[in-house]
């Protein structure tokens, strides 16, 4: 039997899905796609500058490694952003799409500023603290756990209620800054309890951040363990993979989400208690400054491990303070610090898929 | 009427159609098939024997290997679903592709590349024509979400017409209706034959097909056993085509020892979403030491009946557990899967969705082995060291061929996983073992590795549920097989005595048919 003619070619380039990949050659892929992207920023960078682009490159590692306060500062910056970014971990891998972090970290800082403002002098300081350690990992939990409700039992798209309780937590710390503001009317809180430190959390070795850094860094720790070696950790990963699996082990979806969501909003809620408490000592709408977004990024990058956030979140972290440097060596605004970082991230996004599939070229056709 | 038709050029024509898939057996192998205009023919088959490959071939969403396709005499080659439409070939799937939140109209015209500004009045029109030509019932500006099953089909229908088609070829078009709706859709197919149009009808419904085409060609593992005119055919002949002559596997067969009832299902009947009962009624005994075979067309309530069973889905009814040691009756209706194992019935099941269900295809060998038992023991964290062992075991013993035992399973090939899959379940050292179709896709070896793993089952005392598609092999390992045809039973029969005609006459029996189902009793 004649064989039918392909009067048509295939096409020339064919998406092909990788089996599997080492991960050197996966790494490999990665560095290759930061490199390329410090190549097209370095252009970037020169077309509007004029300026020699190792020498930009130059000012960005500057940034961080300048000088230590630099250094502290883009530690500090990454412990709050890794922070955040532990907090939706749980719920990603459930692949319950939190993407209200930003909310949670909020309502966390506002209770805790709730406590330090209204308890501020009526109560010994380590009790205190204790309350105010109470009341922001609930206040995030419970801002967490309204979503989950609603999607284990009706079903609701978690990521359209996770947003809109973003807004209403911003809305309710406006409410709030206005009714505590010093002096009145001013809408501002100011620095809370500037002379008796009230409710303060402590500072160690004399460095300001270094007690939230240690505490995000046991948290890495407990959370990493918690999901990869916990009998919770591997039904939090069933329900993500296949909630039919779930069921057909006997496993109630709905325990799981709610568990894991009241666990994913209280690491929030935490990390709004360190803002607050550690770091600010004020509350206002900024306060989350977009964390609970950027942190999505950080978790996602890391395939929502926890060991490896710790470098994305630097990564992150490193980014930010090198473009803001950019911006000011060279009098450009910031949004210019955010062209750099777009950029940068998008390669290395875009690594992920040359790590997921292949190109293969049509081959020359036999004769 | 088909003598009118002699002599012209048939609307289309396939011949010598060949396609193979990567690792499998050939799923057509050199088919012949044509269909007049004016003309209904009836392409019959058991599942998997390539009937849904041939019209993704002529749909255009397959390539084949070889062979020639002709409509109207001229030769074509299609690459897409597009080409296919281009020569008027008009396909409607059995899953429908349609947008919830348009209207009919919006779905009709969806997709469409002409040019200039999109008159959806004129649209409307258009499929109100259409709608009255064939005596469609059908509101236009009706959104698909609030439309029935039965609406759903029409918009498919008026979709293709609208497009202009010529050929059209309806994908098992009867599984989702009342047998009234059925009843209105044949009558429209006949106005479009009437009309000129060619039809090609898939099903496994004989009294349908008798119905209503005016040609039947029959497929069987991937080959076309015959062509017959309807007129001059009978149920027993197509029946007879369709299962195909007996083929000797030689599967080891002991006779049960000291067979004792152990689940005891009585007048299950189970709803689906959409408000259709897929079981009616169902009652049967499984006994100890032996294999109860299940035979049905797919989708005739299979995997309702065994989820059912496990806990999964909602059924009325009875389902008893006898306990082996204490005797005691033990009822498992209206509990969860874990409400069943903390009763202490080991109940072991393989469901057909392997990586859907039984297994996490991102999770590593160790971890898919630990799914059913991870919460044993005590603390709070995993006890790997237990599964690594079974893992290693499992590996060995079933000779499941993978790089390591920390590789996700979705890398596996389909008999591997199968083994990872089963290897699990026995090693619960179940009582009750429910396997819903552990041989498909798996080569001839590893399927009698899974025959011999269910024989040694059934000889260690455990009452074993086969779901299979193959009556050669439910013949050969089975003891007793209960036939299931659109959610009932049609028969219970001893599958040492029965004949493979017997089984497909029992699972294409219409249920409305009096003296058939009298027939099968008998």
């Amino acid at each position: 039997m004649a064989k039918v003619e392909h009067k048509v070619k295939e096409p020339l380039i064919h998406i092909v899905k990788r089996s599997r990949i080492t991960i050197w050659k996966a790494w490999l892929i990665r560095i290759a796609a930061v490199a390329l992207a410090l190549v097209v920023s370095g252009i970037v960078a020169y077309l509007v500058t004029s300026e020699n682009p190792l020498r930009i490159y130059a000012v960005i590692i500057d940034g961080t490694f300048g000088t230590s306060r630099r250094f502290w500062g883009m530690l500090q910056n990454l412990a709050m952003l890794l922070c955040v970014s532990l907090g939706v971990t749980p719920a990603f891998r459930m692949r319950f799409w939190n993407i209200g972090a930003e909310g949670q970290v909020l309502i966390g800082g506002l209770a805790c500023a709730a406590c330090m403002i209204l308890f501020g002098d009526k109560l010994p300081n380590a009790v205190l603290i204790l309350v105010m350690i109470i009341a922001s990992l609930a206040a995030g939990a419970i801002w967490a756990f309204i979503p989950a409700f609603f999607r284990a039992n009706w079903n609701t798209n978690e990521t359209l209620f996770t947003l809109m309780m973003n807004y209403i937590a911003i809305q309710l710390v406006s409410f709030f800054t206005y009714k505590w503001s010093v002096p009145k009317g001013s809408g501002q809180i100011g620095v809370i309890n500037r002379t008796t430190h009230a409710g303060w959390l402590p500072v160690i070795a004399g460095k300001n951040h270094l007690l939230n850094i240690i505490i995000v860094l046991v948290l890495t720790l407990v959370l990493y363990v918690y999901l990869w070696y916990s009998r919770q950790g591997y039904e939090i990963a069933v329900v993500g993979e296949s909630e039919n699996t779930a069921r057909y082990i006997g496993l109630s979806v709905k325990k799981v989400i709610l568990r894991t969501m009241l666990i994913s909003g209280a690491v929030c809620g935490l990390t709004g208690l360190l803002l607050v408490a550690g770091t600010d000592h004020t509350i206002s709408r900024e306060t989350a400054a977009g964390r609970g977004f950027t942190a999505i990024m950080v978790a996602w990058l890391a395939k929502f491990n926890p060991l490896v956030m710790l470098l994305t979140s630097f990564l992150i972290a490193f980014l930010e303070k090198g473009s803001t440097e950019i911006s000011t060596t060279f009098g450009l605004n910031e949004s210019f610090s955010d062209i750099i970082t777009g950029i940068i991230i998008f390669f290395i996004i875009g690594s992920e898929f040359f790590i997921q599939y292949q190109l293969k070229f049509r081959e020359k056709e036999e004769k | 009427m088909t003598k009118a038709q002699q002599g012209k050029v048939p609307a289309l024509r396939l011949e010598g159609i060949t396609k193979e898939f990567v690792g499998k057996v050939k799923a057509n192998d050199n088919i012949n098939l044509s269909v007049d205009h004016g003309q209904i023919l009836s392409v019959l088959g058991e599942n998997g024997s390539g009937k849904t490959t041939l019209m993704n071939i002529i749909a255009g969403i397959y390539f084949p290997d070889h062979g020639h396709i002709y409509i109207d005499g001229e030769e074509v080659v299609m690459r897409s679903p597009k080409d296919a439409l281009r020569h008027n070939i008009g396909m409607i799937h059995q899953h429908f592709k349609l947008i919830d939140i348009f209207s009919a109209t919006e779905n009709i015209v969806l997709g469409l590349d002409e040019k200039g500004r999109l008159d959806m009045k004129q649209c409307v029109n258009r499929v109100k024509e259409i709608a009255t030509q064939y005596g469609f019932e059908i509101d236009p500006e009706k959104k698909i979400y609030e439309m029935s099953v039965s609406e759903k089909q029409t918009v498919e229908i008026i979709k293709v017409l609208y497009r202009g088609a010529d050929i059209l070829i309806l994908d098992e078009p009867t599984a989702v209706l009342t047998p009234q709706e059925t009843e209105k859709l044949f009558n429209i197919l006949r106005k479009m034959r009437d009309d000129g149009k060619a039809i090609i009808i898939i099903t496994h419904k004989l009294h349908e097909v008798l119905s209503l085409s005016d040609r039947v060609t029959v497929l069987c593992k991937g080959r076309n056993v015959g062509t017959v005119t309807t007129a001059e055919t009978n149920e027993t002949e197509l029946t007879e085509f369709m299962v195909g002559k007996k083929v000797m596997l030689n599967i080891n067969r002991t006779m049960p020892r000291d067979p004792k009832p152990r689940l005891l299902v009585k007048n299950l009947s189970c709803k689906d979403v959409e408000g259709l009962e897929v079981l009616k009624d169902i009652s049967f005994t499984v006994n100890s030491g032996e294999i109860f075979g299940i035979a049905g067309v797919a989708g005739s309530g299979q995997r309702e009946l065994l989820e059912g069973i496990a806990g999964l889905q909602k059924c009325e009814g009875e389902v008893v557990y006898l306990d082996p040691k204490t005797g005691e009756a033990k009822d498992l209706q209206k509990k969860t899967p874990l409400q069943i194992q903390e009763l202490g019935v080991r109940l072991s099941f393989v469901p057909e969705d392997r990586l859907g269900m039984g297994l996490v295809g991102n999770m590593s060998i160790v971890d898919n082995v630990m799914l059913r038992s991870y919460n044993k023991g005590k603390g709070i964290f995993l006890h790997r060291s237990a599964p690594t062992e079974l893992a290693d075991k499992i590996i060995k013993e079933l000779e499941v061929v993978t790089p390591g035992k920390s590789t996700p399973v979705r890398r596996l090939s389909g008999g591997n996983v199968q083994k990872v899959l089963v290897g699990r379940e026995i090693a619960a050292s179940p009582t009750v073992l429910m396997t819903a179709y552990p041989v498909r896709g798996l080569d001839i070896n590893a399927s009698y590795t899974i025959y011999n793993l269910l024989n040694k089952q059934k000889e260690g005392g455990t009452a074993v549920v086969f779901v299979g598609e193959d009556l050669d092999v439910l013949l050969e390992l089975c003891d007793r097989i209960l036939v299931l045809c659109s959610g009932k039973v049609t028969g219970i029969v001893d599958a040492r005595t029965t004949t493979k005609a017997e089984l497909g006459r029992l699972m294409t029996q219409n249920t409305n048919d009096k003296d058939g189902a009298s027939d099968g009793q008998g």
